[in-house]
């Protein structure tokens, strides 16, 4: 410990080269953050998802529309905790380039189904008692600026409603919800009923069901039997669990997670590779020194400590500093303006974020330091 | 001007003794440029399908309102009052025009056996001849009134089970894969294709169609054929030339990877920058004495600069044009497939390294490499000469 005045100074003593490593190191970590950030957003939420919480979408194809019968036949199966429907609704907001989702739900089912997502209870009576009523996510009230209260008229591209102009449904936005760090906030869900009601055509069809099941561990189980129970019929069914939903999904994307982590990859090893070669340099410079310091009595070892400490010092510093601003850039939002609902870092992010700094600094310092080490004094003081 | 390449010279004839240090510079600035010709090529490809389908001389016809080929619902009376619409070719009396069904069906992807969105798309017996560019590669067209279904090459490569002869089972309903087709690269390539009736029944969509495609005299008429069917009081549809309507849904995600591709090459290169910074930081350093001498025998502050710029810029290209050559050889071609949000289906593309991306990204690393050396260039010149003799 009391030779960290010692390290500091050093590192201070060649302030250019200093300066410039540490700027190498914090802009690799703010692309870790951000590449990270951006793995995660493509990746749909998928660490959010539930265990207990199995999807059943039709098996030809998820545009196929399910019927509403089926949600009773579902409820009654023993080990179901909650079950409900939800359709797509593929709405145009304004203009094509205003996308968010907007789906249409039962109310008091789908909040159980998701406890992820808070509504302050009067806005929930709200909803209940208006039929037209909607609630948007916090993210996509903010960036249309609405409040509760407004009248947002959305251009149905599926359904075209039975009263009203044109393909124009009208909609009352009762509330604004919040939800857990992560979690989509940019959804639109207005009531399964109004829409139903009003629709021309598709009377009785529903998107896709959720189930809860009590015992997460039986998924695979109970998946298979509510495929059984609808199989041979006009419309079966195909059951994952929400994870495998959203995995499955968004593997159609592409493997952008994997591109991310190719880049990640080359950006890490250069930084890598240009840290080695600035310690190498310093150390090379200070050879004298260093045998200064061994004839002092500093043991091998403790030479070897004193230039892994300075590399992972630099590390700790610059990544730190790269990941921070990485964490600042990605509260400021999602780049895009909505398209990608999940432009969140996680926990789970940071903590490999500083794995890899230590890791990096001692990699860095791992080459000098045995050099340093393995230094002879007569050596050393004899080449000056 | 003697000096300079004098200078410059001796400069480059040291640099196998800082091999290592001039190696990070190369293969930092390589690493950006594979990255940005990378990720711009993931835009190029995508373009290329989309905006490489369609025709002028082709109109689209959607209800209005739907604002995609997957959302609009025509009922067939309606295509067949389409159909009679003046402005489109006819071949003796029958209208050149295809009413179409477009849905999905759940498939595995090839690569990764995860279920995608494949589209799904039922002719009409005019599909073929609206469409000049199609043609069969393998097998034979598929028959009308049964379940035969033909493929396109993009959907053959990335998705499984496509090859001719083998069945698709899907939900109730079988599939038998008779032949294979290409339309010179664009969407449909992505596509299975049928018979528009038997796919009513297939998805229970009694006597109704999404769209009519149509070929029309020639594109000048396109204006005057739209204004017709629109202003028709019995339909309620909304016309579009086909190559805008695919041009359309490309912007989307082309404008996204070119936004995260820029934004992440952008970031690298401020990170190469500062690489080479101190790279050519250490190079001066290492050189100190010499360049001092240099400058004692007469050597003015100018070659030295110019040399340092010199080796930073030559450093640059070479990882420039690595980095380019291993974009090429490595994603040039690359076949894959992404989901168009539009549609909600899959769209097959290749990536494409093209001569624009390798040069922007040559001229991207001369940009670092300038930049780079710049500061140590000017550390050089001013380095106190008694100084730097001194230290021997």
């Amino acid at each position: 410990m009391k030779f960290l005045p010692f390290v500091w100074r050093n590192v201070w003593r060649r302030k250019f080269l200093t300066v410039f490593t540490l700027l190498v190191i914090v802009v690799s970590f703010l692309l870790y953050g951000l590449l990270v950030t951006l793995g995660n957003a493509f990746s749909l939420g998928v660490q959010l998802a539930g265990q207990d919480r199995l999807v059943l979408i039709h098996k030809v194809s998820l545009i196929q529309p399910l019927p509403v019968s089926y949600l009773g036949r579902l409820q009654a199966v023993p080990g179901v905790e909650l079950a409900t429907h939800n359709t797509w609704f593929g709405g145009v907001y304004q203009d094509p380039s205003n996308f968010f989702a907007q789906i249409a739900v039962e109310p008091e089912a789908y909040l159980a189904m998701y406890p992820e997502i808070h509504l302050p209870p009067d806005q929930l009576k709200a909803w209940l008692a208006d039929r037209q009523g909607a609630i948007a996510g916090a993210d996509t009230a903010r960036r249309f600026g609405w409040k509760v209260g407004d009248r947002i008229p959305i251009q149905g591209t599926i359904w075209r409603p039975k009263s009203g102009t044109g393909d124009t449904w009208e909609f009352n936005l009762v509330g604004i919800y919040d939800a857990e760090p992560g979690f989509d906030r940019t959804n639109f869900f207005f009531r399964y009923d109004y829409l139903d009601e009003n629709r021309t055509g598709g009377a009785g069809l529903v998107g896709w069901y959720i189930v809860r099941i009590a015992d997460p561990s039986r998924s695979t189980e109970m998946a298979a039997r509510f495929d059984d129970m609808f199989a041979n019929s006009q419309a079966e069914t195909k059951t994952t669990t929400e994870k495998g939903f959203i995995e499955s999904f968004a593997k159609q994307i592409g493997d952008i997670a994997t591109i991310m982590m190719w880049i990640v990859t080359v950006v890490l090893f250069s930084m890598l590779l240009i840290v080695t070669i600035v310690m190498m340099y310093v150390i090379n410079q200070r050879t004298s020194e260093l045998a200064v310091l061994k004839t002092l009595g500093f043991t091998n070892g403790r030479v070897m400590v004193l230039v892994l400490v300075e590399s992972v010092a630099i590390a700790l510093v610059g990544g730190g500093l790269g990941l921070g601003l990485a964490w600042l850039a990605v509260q400021a939002g999602d780049p895009t303006g909505g398209m990608m609902p999940t432009w969140v870092m996680l926990p789970k992010d940071v903590g490999v974020g500083l794995a890899l700094m230590l890791g990096l600094g001692l990699l860095a310092g791992a080459l000098p330091a045995s050099h340093a080490m393995r230094l002879r004094i007569v050596d050393a003081l004899r080449r000056n | 001007m003697k000096q300079v390449i004098a200078v410059t010279l001796l400069s480059l004839r040291s640099l196998p003794r800082r091999l290592s240090a001039s190696g990070v510079a190369v293969v930092g600035i390589a690493g950006v440029v594979v990255v940005l010709v990378a990720v711009l090529s993931i835009a190029e490809g995508f373009r290329a399908v989309m905006q490489g389908t369609g025709s002028p001389d082709r109109a689209l016809i959607m209800r209005s309102g739907a604002d995609s080929e997957m959302t609009s619902g025509l009922a067939g009376p309606m295509t067949e009052l389409i159909k009679q619409a003046p402005g489109i070719v006819r071949d003796g009396q029958r209208p050149l025009a295809s009413a179409e069904l477009f849905v999905i069906i759940d498939l595995p992807k090839r690569s990764t056996g995860t279920s995608a969105n494949v589209p799904m798309r039922g002719v009409g017996p005019e599909a073929a001849e609206v469409r000049q560019e199609f043609s069969i590669v393998e097998g034979r067209m598929f028959t009308f009134g049964t379940n035969e279904v033909i493929v396109g090459r993009g959907a053959a490569g990335q998705f499984a089970g496509l090859d001719v002869g083998s069945e698709i089972r899907s939900g109730q309903v079988s599939w038998r894969v008779v032949g294979t087709f290409e339309t010179d690269g664009s969407v449909s390539e992505t596509e299975i294709w049928c018979d528009a009736r038997t796919l009513q029944g297939a998805y229970r969509r009694g006597n109704s169609y999404q769209t009519v495609l149509a070929r029309l005299d020639s594109p000048e008429t396109f204006q005057q054929f739209k204004d017709e069917l629109t202003a028709d009081p019995q339909l309620n549809v909304q016309v579009r030339r086909e190559d805008e309507y695919y041009a359309g849904q490309s912007t989307q995600l082309t404008t996204l990877v070119r936004i995260v591709g820029f934004g992440i090459a952008g970031l690298m290169s401020l990170g190469a920058i500062f690489g080479a910074i101190l790279t050519m930081y250490m190079a001066v350093a290492s050189r100190a004495r010499e360049i001092a001498t240099l400058r004692a025998l007469g050597f003015n502050a100018f070659a030295v600069v110019t040399s340092v710029l010199v080796e930073s810029l030559g450093l640059a290209a070479l990882g420039g044009a690595a980095g380019g050559l291993l974009a090429l050889v490595g994603f040039n071609g690359y076949q894959t497939s992404t989901i168009n949000f539009q549609t909600f289906s899959q769209v097959a593309f290749a990536f494409r390294v093209t001569p624009q991306l390798l040069v922007m990204g040559l001229v991207f690393a001369l940009f670092m490499g300038l930049i780079g050396g710049l500061l140590p260039a000017l550390r050089a010149a001013r380095l106190p000469i008694s100084a730097a003799l001194r230290q021997l």
